[in-house]
């Protein structure tokens, strides 16, 4: 094998309603579409050689940091590779940043994820009572269904870190202002995953309060927790000091995506 | 009145057009066009609520309903090759429907070819919409989200022309649903001039009656150079300043010829049901309205940059047309018999179109689409060229045939060069050899046998076998005679090969007499004796020991085809049937898990019509069928030459390579046969 290169791309927008199969799809077309000598499996039915690192954002959730690995037949420029694969998939596919693998696992440094929720027309001082309840309790026991069924388990210990602000959103041509409730965590990758529903769930629990509207949810970040900042670092951090190219975009201003 | 656009319309007529023969009485000009009861339901967009709202996306307002519904992706758009044009700046603007879910109308050749030829116009504007399934219909009717496209989020209601195109009549209630979601009136008839003039095409507008009451217009036939044509038509009539509103424009549109505007016609009955006649109701419009035929399909080289989905659907490849129109005269075949005559693609378009769609889309599979793609005069050297060029690339190639013999077999060896030799399919259609003759699938059992042993003794393992059941003259034996083909199939497999590990599939569809074609007049079989012919074939082939294990049979039941004879060769008073399954929660009408028998039948008893009168009855040669008025160039005389010749078991060669028989299209339409071979060879891609 030539060359492993991983990549992080982010589904923004609209684009937050493909399930990772028709992500897996797009990627492959995509990749056939920017001539990427992306390395086949062997048989009668062979297939690319791209694995998808992490558990993947949920259908309907926005990301950020999304995380795959390409295996290519032929040494590829990362930073020519990056901007030609995200050339090739359809806007709110984007393909953020690219680097040629060092040695490591990158899935064992995907330890947490930082997650934004956007609760549009929810009572800012509710949330933050409500997250102050969440943040004192010792264990917050949810259920989900999960494809093993009916699961129960603790949504809190998980939670690095939750808090809650306020978003005054003005909609163009409206006097009025709207009240946005945004809530940011970190969370540390568990099994079962705790997702940020089960800490709406949780949330719901504990101080009965639950958003009028569907929540808009965004994957900001992944990484290895960095206890000084108590967020999730760049995984790339360790293949970047031994590997050329790949430089990491500002994307904060991305966030969210538009149509 | 006479206009640019309505010339260019005017211009499309066929150039040798032949006397018409059924104009029978003269035209009585009356101008009390089809009246309109009020009888429409409320519902939340009734016309007037959309009126004077600026034309802004829909999708703030659907974003907040897709985390409730199935597929949110479906609905949002954005796909590869997607096109969305400023709204302002464009004079004529085309929402195209495919009226069934989005993961079958993604991939459909017509809307997209059509999608890209009208965005390609300047100043004219084409988006997509589909029909959205019960769980999205039931939020957006709570919310007030009205139907939408998925190009850029507008209301449907806003365009000038909403485009359907049906190639079943199982989508007619989906279009219901999205006229009432989008705020359009249910009836033509009560439309006004916001609304967008709904107009149909496919090989179900062929005969349009049964949605007669729902429609302001339909084209017959190849869809390019006619929705141009309609585009300016629209375009000056609107540049004018609407003059004459709404009627006028379908008047425009009428006078050519090219295109259908049922309000312009008028029905009389017989006291006994049967159509009387079909007129004009007003002067200027013409006796019969034809269709439309592209004669060079290199100068038409769409899908150019074939719209890649997100979101799954039922072809996921990139597909060429390699010719239109099929000559073998297959009678049961509505869409052999309209599309005549047959037009090629040359070699060389092919080549180059498969190359730039593959670039374009990133698909890694290739379909040759036609009504029998074996049939290109140069198939072979499109097949070698294609797997020699794309040899080793993890591109594959399909080549939809199911004919019988071997050089059918080379062409499947060819496309599969790299793979597995999984399975192949023929279709005989017919059980015996007499049913054969009277469908003119000419096809001996002989052939067939030859035609397997070969492809088991190559390496082919599995065979796959489409019949029919309920063909006309059908006896009980004629089904009966399936289960002993595919037993001398797998015998023939087994002494080819050697070994007992051979398959056979036979699958059977149930038959519909169609519009336009010889079995027009014929009498469709009731379901009780198509469910009977086929459990009688279902035991004969369980009870049997030495074969029945390497036999499947996969059918299903006779009721659903009696509600697509009701539809195919319905006339306008089938409509209230339609309308009476819509609002009685009818959606969906081609998947089986949606469609409901008894809801048709009930609506049917409750509309006072006969099913059976419009299935099960047969036609006498001068009865006037509901789609006499529309012109598929088939002379009549012949048809009914072809339909006694069938009863007769004589059958029919195919013209390309015999003399003409006169099915009496080219003369009618001003068309040839165009055919190959070019003598030209695919040239291997220079690699970049
Ligand atoms: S008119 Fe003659 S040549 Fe043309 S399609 Fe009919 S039979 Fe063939």
């Amino acid at each position: 094998m030539a060359q492993r290169l991983r990549v992080r791309y982010a589904k923004r927008g609209r684009l937050r309603f493909t399930s990772h199969r028709d992500i897996s799809r797009a990627l492959e077309r995509a990749l056939r579409r920017a001539d990427v000598p992306v390395a086949f499996s062997a048989g009668f039915s062979p297939h690319p050689k791209i694995s998808y690192v992490g558990a993947a954002a949920p259908t309907g959730v926005a990301s950020e940091a999304e995380y795959l690995e390409i295996s290519v037949t032929r040494e590829c420029d990362p930073g020519g590779l990056r901007a030609a694969l995200d050339a090739s998939l359809p806007p709110g596919l984007d393909v953020l940043d690219v680097v040629e693998a060092g040695t490591g696992s990158l899935a064992d440094r995907l330890e947490c994820s930082a997650w934004r929720i956007r609760l549009p027309g929810a009572d800012p001082a509710l949330a933050r009572a409500a997250v102050e309840r969440f943040n004192a309790a010792e264990r917050i026991e949810v259920e989900r269904l999960t494809k093993k069924g009916m699961r129960r388990f603790d949504a809190r210990e998980a939670v690095v870190s939750l808090e809650a602000a306020e978003e005054a959103e003005t909609t163009a041509g409206q006097a009025s202002s709207q009240s946005c409730v945004i809530l940011r965590m970190v969370v540390r990758h568990a099994t079962p995953a705790v997702r940020p529903d089960d800490v709406l769930t949780g949330l719901r629990l504990v101080a009965d309060f639950a958003p009028p509207v569907p929540p808009e949810v965004t994957r900001l970040a992944q990484g290895p927790l960095d206890v000084r900042t108590g967020a999730p670092a760049d995984p790339f951090g360790l293949d970047r000091d031994n590997s050329r190219g790949g430089e990491t975009e500002p994307v904060s201003e991305h966030v969210g995506g538009d149509l | 009145m006479e206009t640019r656009g309505t010339r260019e319309l005017r211009a499309l007529r066929p150039r040798n057009g032949r006397r018409d023969r059924r104009a029978r009485e003269e035209p009585r000009p009356r101008l009390d066009s089809l009246r309109a009861g009020d009888d429409r339901p409320w519902h939340p967009f009734q016309a007037d609520t959309l009126e004077g709202m600026p034309v802004e996306s829909l999708f703030p307002r659907l974003e907040a309903l897709l985390p409730k519904v199935q597929k949110p992706i479906q609905y949002v758009g954005g796909e590869l090759n997607s096109t969305v044009k400023d709204w302002d700046s464009a004079g004529v603007r085309w929402a195209l429907m495919y009226p069934d879910a989005y993961e079958v109308g993604l991939p459909n050749q017509g809307v997209q070819i059509l999608y890209e030829i009208l965005n390609e116009l300047p100043e004219t504007l084409a988006e997509r919409t589909y029909a959205v399934w019960p769980d999205l219909e039931a939020l957006m009717r709570a919310e007030g989200v009205p139907q939408f496209t998925v190009d850029a989020h507008r209301p449907v209601r806003a365009f000038d022309v909403l485009g359907l195109s049906f190639s079943t009549e199982l989508g007619y209630t989906n279009m219901l649903t999205a006229l009432d979601l989008a705020g359009i009136p249910l009836r033509a008839a009560d439309r006004g001039d916001d609304d967008p003039i709904v107009l149909a095409g496919g090989h179900a507008a062929f005969n349009p009656e049964p949605i007669a009451d729902f429609l302001d217009a339909a084209v017959l036939g190849d869809g390019e150079q006619i929705a141009i044509a309609i585009t300016e038509v629209v375009r000056e009539w609107k540049a004018e300043g609407s003059p004459g509103g709404r009627d006028e424009l379908l008047m425009r549109l009428a006078e050519s010829g090219g295109v259908y505007v049922p309000r312009f016609y008028d029905v009389d009955y017989h006291p006994d049901g049967r159509i009387r006649r079909i007129a004009p109701n007003r002067p200027g419009v013409p006796w019969r309205v034809h269709k439309h035929t592209v004669m060079d399909l290199d100068e038409w080289p769409y899908p150019k940059k074939p719209l890649v989905p997100l979101a799954e659907t039922v072809h996921e490849r990139f597909s060429v047309e390699i010719f239109r129109g099929c000559t073998r005269g297959c009678r049961f075949c509505q869409a052999g018999m309209i599309t005549r005559p047959v037009r090629e693609r040359s070699i060389t378009t092919i080549g180059d179109m498969v190359d730039a769609g593959i670039r374009a889309s990133g698909f890694n599979e290739v379909g040759l689409l036609s009504l029998s793609s074996a049939d290109h005069s140069e198939i072979g050297d499109v097949a070698k060229g294609l797997a020699d060029r794309y040899e080793g690339t993890n591109t594959s190639l399909s080549l939809p045939s199911t004919r019988v013999d071997a050089f059918n077999i080379d062409l499947a060896n060819e496309f599969s060069r790299n793979g597995r030799r999984s399975g192949l399919t023929f279709a005989p259609e017919g059980g015996s050899e007499r049913m054969r003759k009277v469908i003119n699938k000419m096809v001996t059992e002989e052939d067939l046998i030859r035609t397997v042993t070969t492809a088991y003794s190559q390496g082919w393992r599995q065979v796959k076998l489409y019949f029919m059941c309920g063909l006309p003259t059908e006896e009980d034996a004629d089904v009966l005679g399936i289960a002993d083909l595919a037993k001398k199939v797998i015998q023939a497999g087994r002494e080819a090969t050697g070994s007992r590990d051979v398959r056979c599939t036979v699958s059977i569809g149930g038959f519909v007499p169609k519009p336009h074609t010889p079995f027009q007049w014929a009498a469709q079989a009731d379901h009780e004796t198509v469910d009977r012919r086929l459990k009688a074939l279902k035991d004969s082939l369980r009870g049997d020991k030495e074969y029945g294990r390497a036999i499947g049979l996969r059918y299903h039941d006779g009721k659903p085809s009696i509600v697509e004879g009701l539809l195919s060769r319905g006339d306008r008073r089938v409509g209230a049937v339609i309308r009476a399954v819509w609002e009685d929660g009818g959606r969906f009408d081609g998947w089986s898990e949606h469609f409901s028998y008894q809801r048709w039948m009930d609506a049917a008893a409750k509309a006072g019509v006969d099913v059976d009168w419009y299935t099960t009855r047969e036609r006498e040669e001068n009865e006037v069928l509901p789609w006499d008025h529309l012109d598929a160039g088939l002379d009549r005389e012949w048809l009914w030459q072809d339909w006694q010749d069938a009863v007769n078991d004589v059958e029919v060669e195919d013209c390309r390579w015999t003399p003409c028989y006169d099915c009496g299209v080219c003369p009618t339409m001003g068309t040839e046969i165009q055919i190959g071979p070019t003598g030209r060879k695919l040239l291997p891609l220079t690699v970049v």
